[in-house]
């Protein structure tokens, strides 16, 4: 079972719904994609870390085959490539590593080289297999990097819970696109509804079932995110409530599931129901 | 010697464009012959790189010093592989730069700034 955790954008308790589900179900793999930022390694603090180089293929030109055509450079739609007086330049940090140009070129005056852009860190923190993606700074783009994380199924026994990157561009649509189930975590503000949509709009494409959390909800106030579910039929699997222990444990790097036996209970619940929702997804489907 | 500005209309009442790569049009004005000469910027729509292309363009068209009111890093580079020079502009008018810089009362321009090659938009 392969579950997607996503929001429009960060700070709403993504990371904090993810690590958690990942830490009460038996066995477990922790995948955090969201590779600029990644933090679910600060909870869970895993133990016997493997780091792994991630490189992609940049271009390298032979100035003395190149015959200055410039094929290359107007087909570049990144624009990575200049033609100065006599040299061909190649913009590293910009080339997003399509391989075209070295196709294109028949001089053969291309070649390519690997360039690191990141690393992917596996560890164990008890029940649960930690995998992070970390994205160098400044590097166009960290799907390469999700696409080696995503490359990891997980075992049989495992249920596997992969932390979006926020918003909806090409690295969370890299991110969801083999889930079997999406869950979209929303605030109960104006501004959460925005971001909720965003999200909402994303899954409906990808044709993946999904549900929402809704976190930070008190008691008797009004939650837009929640009118907004009612009005678009959008199922809700359940609410974490403001709770200022829960904040601060969680603030601390703390996994509040691991903490205390009423937020075990909590998250718990939730993940019957994920799992409830998904085996009902596979069985409307079959 | 032909200078380019970027420019946000056709004529020579047009206003200096805030951003290089993003400019609508360029005009490339050639010192001896007095002659204006106005392109459109085929980079201002590009997904990335706005900037490099839009250096390309400007050095294929034989330009030998450029005044705007700032650059990108990128850009800065080709221009500088290329001897091209980068003069701050004085005001917003086409023709008051041009006097200025026949004058040679042009500084070059100091305000390179870094890039913004973000790409997939993270909010
Ligand atoms: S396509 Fe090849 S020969 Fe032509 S400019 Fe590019 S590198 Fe040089
Ligand atoms: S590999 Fe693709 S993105 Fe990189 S320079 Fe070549 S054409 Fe541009």
């Amino acid at each position: 079972m392969k579950i997607a955790v996503l929001s429009g954008k960060g700070g709403t308790g993504k990371t904090l719904l993810s690590v958690n589900l990942a830490a009460v179900s038996p066995e477990s793999l922790y995948i955090d994609c969201d590779v600029e930022e990644p933090n679910g390694h600060l909870f869970f603090k895993p133990q016997d870390i493997k780091t792994e180089k991630v490189n992609v293929k940049i271009p390298q030109v032979d100035q003395e085959l190149c015959n200055g055509c410039r094929v290359c450079v107007d087909f570049c739609r990144f624009n990575a490539l200049v033609y100065v007086i006599d040299k061909l330049i190649v913009f590293n940090e910009i080339c997003h590593s399509c391989g075209g140009c070295r196709l294109l070129c028949r001089k053969k005056a291309i070649s390519e080289i690997d360039k690191e852009i990141g690393v992917v860190q596996s560890g164990k923190s008890e029940n649960v297999r930690v995998l992070t993606g970390i994205l160098k700074p400044g590097e166009p783009s960290g799907v390469p990097i999700i696409k080696k994380l995503l490359q990891d199924e997980g075992q049989e026994n495992e249920d596997v819970f992969i932390d979006c990157p926020p918003g909806s561009a090409c690295v969370v649509m890299e991110s969801i696109k083999d889930a079997d189930y999406c869950i979209l975590v929303a605030e109960p503000t104006i501004f959460g509804v925005h971001n909720l949509d965003m999200v909402y709009e994303l899954v409906r494409i990808f044709h993946i079932p999904y549900g929402v959390v809704l976190n930070k909800c008190l008691e008797e106030e009004e939650n837009p995110a929640e009118d907004y579910c009612l009005k678009n039929n959008i199922p809700i699997l359940g609410k974490i409530p403001f709770d200022i222990e829960l904040g601060r444990l969680n603030s601390n790097g703390e996994i509040v599931a691991r903490k205390q036996a009423k937020y075990r209970e909590l998250f718990q619940n939730l993940l019957n129901k994920v799992k409830k929702e998904v085996q009902h997804e596979t069985a409307s489907n079959t | 010697m032909k200078i380019t500005l970027p420019v946000d209309k056709k004529s020579k009442d047009a206003n200096i464009s805030s951003n290089l790569g993003r400019a609508p049009y360029f005009l490339f004005y050639d010192t001896e012959t007095e002659e204006y000469n106005f392109m459109d910027n085929s980079a201002a729509s590009s997904q990335g790189g706005a900037g490099i292309k839009a250096a390309q363009n400007i050095l294929d068209n034989g330009a030998e010093a450029i005044i705007a009111p700032r650059c990108g890093q990128n850009a800065a580079n080709v221009f500088m592989t290329a001897g091209i020079k980068i003069y701050k502009n004085i005001s917003n008018s086409i023709s008051e730069n041009i006097a200025a810089l026949k004058e040679g009362k042009l500084t070059p321009l100091d305000d390179i700034h870094p890039g913004f090659h973000q790409h997939g938009g993270r909010q």
